[in-house]
């Protein structure tokens, strides 16, 4: 994992400092709620329906057992003995005080961590494959790019007032994990035929109000150029992109108005300058920022037998295995997905006592190495095939041992109107009550691979555009309902669902969705 | 006035809901509040509103619809306020709901 | 009206033209581009001080030819939302090699002018009302930088290498 150095240290402390100054400025009257507003919310700070909500940064998903006791902490403390994690693989709390927020970034600066940039028009938090360093397919580690995103985004001088928020999303295995195809840019890093390393560089996706799937400007960016296309792609969107309607503010739209070729011919422009200048990172501190995420010290450790026979006389272990766990690089391990989505549960919710037995797990089994997931679970990258039994049975403890990812069940759904000060409709009790008619793990296995995605609102980040079975919740004159959408996929195929039939009310939909299922 | 009204809003410091009683103070819950029956009573409290605004004791205040139940205790009409007043559907165990 | 330049707070000589009247002004004055296009003449003969002031959505690109002829330029921000004139300020400093002074006027909050500093501006008028304190607080928010940027100010990859270059 990366660790950060006295400079990096220093940056985030520079951070603390500032924010807590801002809030000062806040609460004395010097600074008015619409001046506030856009500084705290780069520093992630909402105010949702019932409080104020708090974003944590967790860059490309990927930390440490220490970071996640610290969030553990923090929940105690400060909120109310939970947080949520997000489809952006970041966290968040949801009844922290203003006055204490300044307290809460200075201990998670403590562990390496804050919540810069986790809202607002400007770069937000990369993110990029959760099972990165680990996968099987993997064919270049997408946490070295990101990791590199990371430094350059952070209070980038020029790119902190964008017309509107701009996510990107980094992959490095031919199947897509990080959703490339649905991010204002995406890249999926690959070989050329010399055998040099590189991006396929995708622009112009998104979900939102106008979902669309980004498009390729460039097939082969070689990989020392990354910042300066970044920065050309950047400077463009910020001089062209519309700042007059909210709705029509993203680099998409953009890039639908002017055609992709004659954006691609902006972009390939202002690299001829931006290429000029130093922002590319030089060779060795790619070497410096990559030797951070050299394998753990993996054992030669052959798979044991006893794992298939647990799975004869357990079917509860062998259901659990067979949807939870995916191919590692090194014989001997696996990925462990600990789902967070038993039935009846909130889709990412987890609770202080949680968080630490995941954090005990995986120091335990995983190199104290952990992901939060897009699809709001934790991945433990590193386990031991040998260790898996006794790692179920932890997580069958704490009510961790959903068998469900990427089934029917293992539902993405936004808080919702329990929570969300945008939503139209709630999303939460929709996911229970679907999960609840699907309550047999059999069935749902039977049924295989499926998403099914819920959003409170147009907004879409219960990523409902891209889900097999997408569920959007709308206002009808002070009503909930709740439109289907079919044949989406977040995936390498990636594709935005169509919509069927008409709004159903809450009640109604478990029972579409469910024939749905049945056909 | 179609429905009755009371003005709602946020706390500054920690973002509680809060809804401004007919004495000028604002209140964590609203079932005992006087509603606002008169336009000329609307218009009176948002202008002490916006003075809470600019004092920096509220954020952001709006008027919402309500309706009395029997025994003149107030409700929010809309299921988004309800919820607002009330806490999350999904954990009867936080906000508001949970103190009752 | 009152004006950052280098860190302190200093009295501002210069003018907007509201108006083409107000190029007969006897001071230093910033005219907007349709006022250079129209009495280019006049504005470059003055023999005071004469800048050109830039709306967010005019670019440099167009006024490159003006360029030799302005002692100073003032980028607007209509709405402190309004991000494009960072990008403006780097294109004069880093294309054009603009080396004169290039100011920030319009909604300019405290928190904003370490970044405007990064891209090129150099002085800043301060909104009526403004507390000076905070905003001269305010570009010292920060010592460290990821990237680079017109400044030149070192940037954490540069001073991680020298480092190591000291260490070895």
């Amino acid at each position: 994992m990366y660790r950060y150095d006295e400079f990096d240290r220093a940056f985030v402390l520079s951070r603390v400092t500032q924010f807590r100054d801002q809030v000062a400025r806040r609460l004395s009257g010097e600074l008015d709620e619409d001046q506030f507003k856009p500084l705290r919310l780069q520093n992630g700070l909402y105010l949702q329906l019932h409080a104020y909500m708090l974003r944590v940064a967790v860059p490309y998903g990927t930390l440490s057992s220490r970071q996640l006791r610290k969030l553990a902490h923090i929940a105690r403390r400060y909120d109310r003995g939970y947080g949520h994690i997000t489809t952006r693989q970041n966290i968040q709390y949801n009844w922290p005080k203003l006055e204490d927020t300044p307290d809460i970034l200075a201990e998670l600066a403590e562990v390496e961590m804050h919540a810069l940039q986790t809202s607002g028009n400007c770069i937000r938090n990369v993110t990029a494959d959760p099972h990165a360093g680990a996968a099987a397919d993997e064919i270049s580690d997408s946490r070295v790019t990101a990791e590199i995103i990371r430094q350059w985004s952070s209070l980038h001088p020029e790119f902190a007032f964008l017309p509107r928020k701009f996510k990107i999303a980094v992959t490095g295995s031919p199947n897509d994990r990080a959703a490339v195809k649905v991010h204002d840019i995406g890249l999926r890093l690959h070989r050329n035929d010399a055998g040099d390393a590189g991006y396929e560089v995708i622009v112009g996706g998104g979900q939102g109000r106008t979902p669309r799937i980004g498009q390729i400007i460039r097939s082969f960016l070689p990989a020392e150029h990354l910042l300066s296309y970044l920065e050309a792609i950047l400077r463009v969107y910020n001089r062209f992109g519309r700042r007059d309607n909210l709705f029509k503010a993203r680099i998409k739209i953009l890039l639908e108005a002017v055609g992709v070729e004659e954006f691609t011919r902006q972009v390939e422009e202002e690299w001829a300058h931006t290429r000029e200048t130093a922002v590319d990172v030089p060779l060795e501190e790619v070497e410096r920022i990559t030797a951070y995420f050299a394998p753990p010290p993996f054992e030669d450790s052959p798979p044991p037998a006893s794992l298939d026979a647990l799975a004869r006389d357990d079917a509860e272990f062998a259901l659990w295995r067979k949807s939870n766990l995916r191919a590692h690089q090194r014989r001997g391990y696996t990925i462990v997905n600990v789902s967070l989505k038993p039935t009846g549960g909130i889709p990412g919710d987890i609770t202080a006592e949680q968080m630490e037995t995941v954090a005990d797990l995986a120091e335990r089994y995983s190199f104290a190495e952990l992901r939060f997931t897009k699809e709001q679970n934790i991945v433990l990258p590193h386990v031991r095939e040998a260790d898996v039994p006794a790692l179920w049975q932890a997580l069958r403890q704490a009510d961790l041992a959903a068998a469900n990812i990427g089934l029917l069940t293992d539902i993405i759904a936004c808080p919702g109107l329990d929570y969300c000060n945008l939503a139209n409709a709630r999303s939460i009790p929709v996911a229970q009550a679907i999960q609840q008619r699907f309550d047999s793990i059999k069935r749902v296995h039977e049924v295989g691979p499926l998403t099914l995605n819920i959003s409170g609102c147009i907004n879409a980040c219960g990523h409902h555009h891209v889900a097999n079975i997408g569920i959007l919740g709308v206002d009808k004159k002070g009503q909930e309902f709740y439109q289907i959408t079919l044949g989406g996929r977040a995936d390498e195929h990636a594709a935005i669902g169509t919509i069927v039939g008409r709004g159903q009310s809450g009640e109604e939909v478990p029972d579409p969705g469910g024939s749905l299922v049945e056909t | 006035m179609p429905h009755l009204k009371l003005l709602t809003a946020n706390r500054l410091t920690d973002g509680v809901v809060v809804f401004l009683g007919a004495d000028g103070d604002w209140q964590e819950r609203l079932e005992t509040l006087r509603p606002i029956r008169e336009e000329e009573t609307l218009a009176e409290r948002e202008l002490q509103a916006e003075a809470d605004v600019a004092a920096q004791r509220v954020v952001g205040p709006y008027p919402i619809d309500v309706v009395e139940d029997d025994g003149d205790r107030l409700r929010p009409l809309r299921l988004r306020e309800v919820i607002r007043a009330a806490g999350p559907t999904v954990r009867l165990d936080l906000g508001k709901q949970a103190e009752a | 009206m009152a004006l950052i330049r280098d860190g302190k707070i200093v009295e501002d000589a210069w003018r907007h033209a509201e108006d083409a009247e107000a190029l007969d002004h006897d001071g230093p004055l910033f005219a907007g581009l349709a006022h250079w296009r129209q009495h280019f003449g006049q504005l470059k003969s003055r023999n005071r001080p004469t800048g050109l002031r830039l709306e967010s959505d005019e670019a440099p690109e167009d006024v490159e030819d003006l360029l030799a002829y302005v002692d100073a330029i003032a980028l607007s921000f209509p709405k402190f939302t309004d991000g494009r004139a960072y990008s403006h300020a780097r294109i004069l400093r880093e294309r054009y090699g603009f080396d004169r002074e290039i100011r920030a006027c319009g909604e300019i909050l405290p928190d904003q002018v370490l970044l405007m500093t990064r891209c090129g501006f150099d002085t800043f008028e301060l909104p009526e009302d403004a507390k000076a304190e905070t905003y001269l607080r305010a570009f010292q928010a920060f010592g460290v930088f990821y990237q680079p940027a017109t400044d030149n100010r070192p940037f954490a990859a540069r001073l991680r290498r020298r480092q190591e270059e000291k260490a070895s």
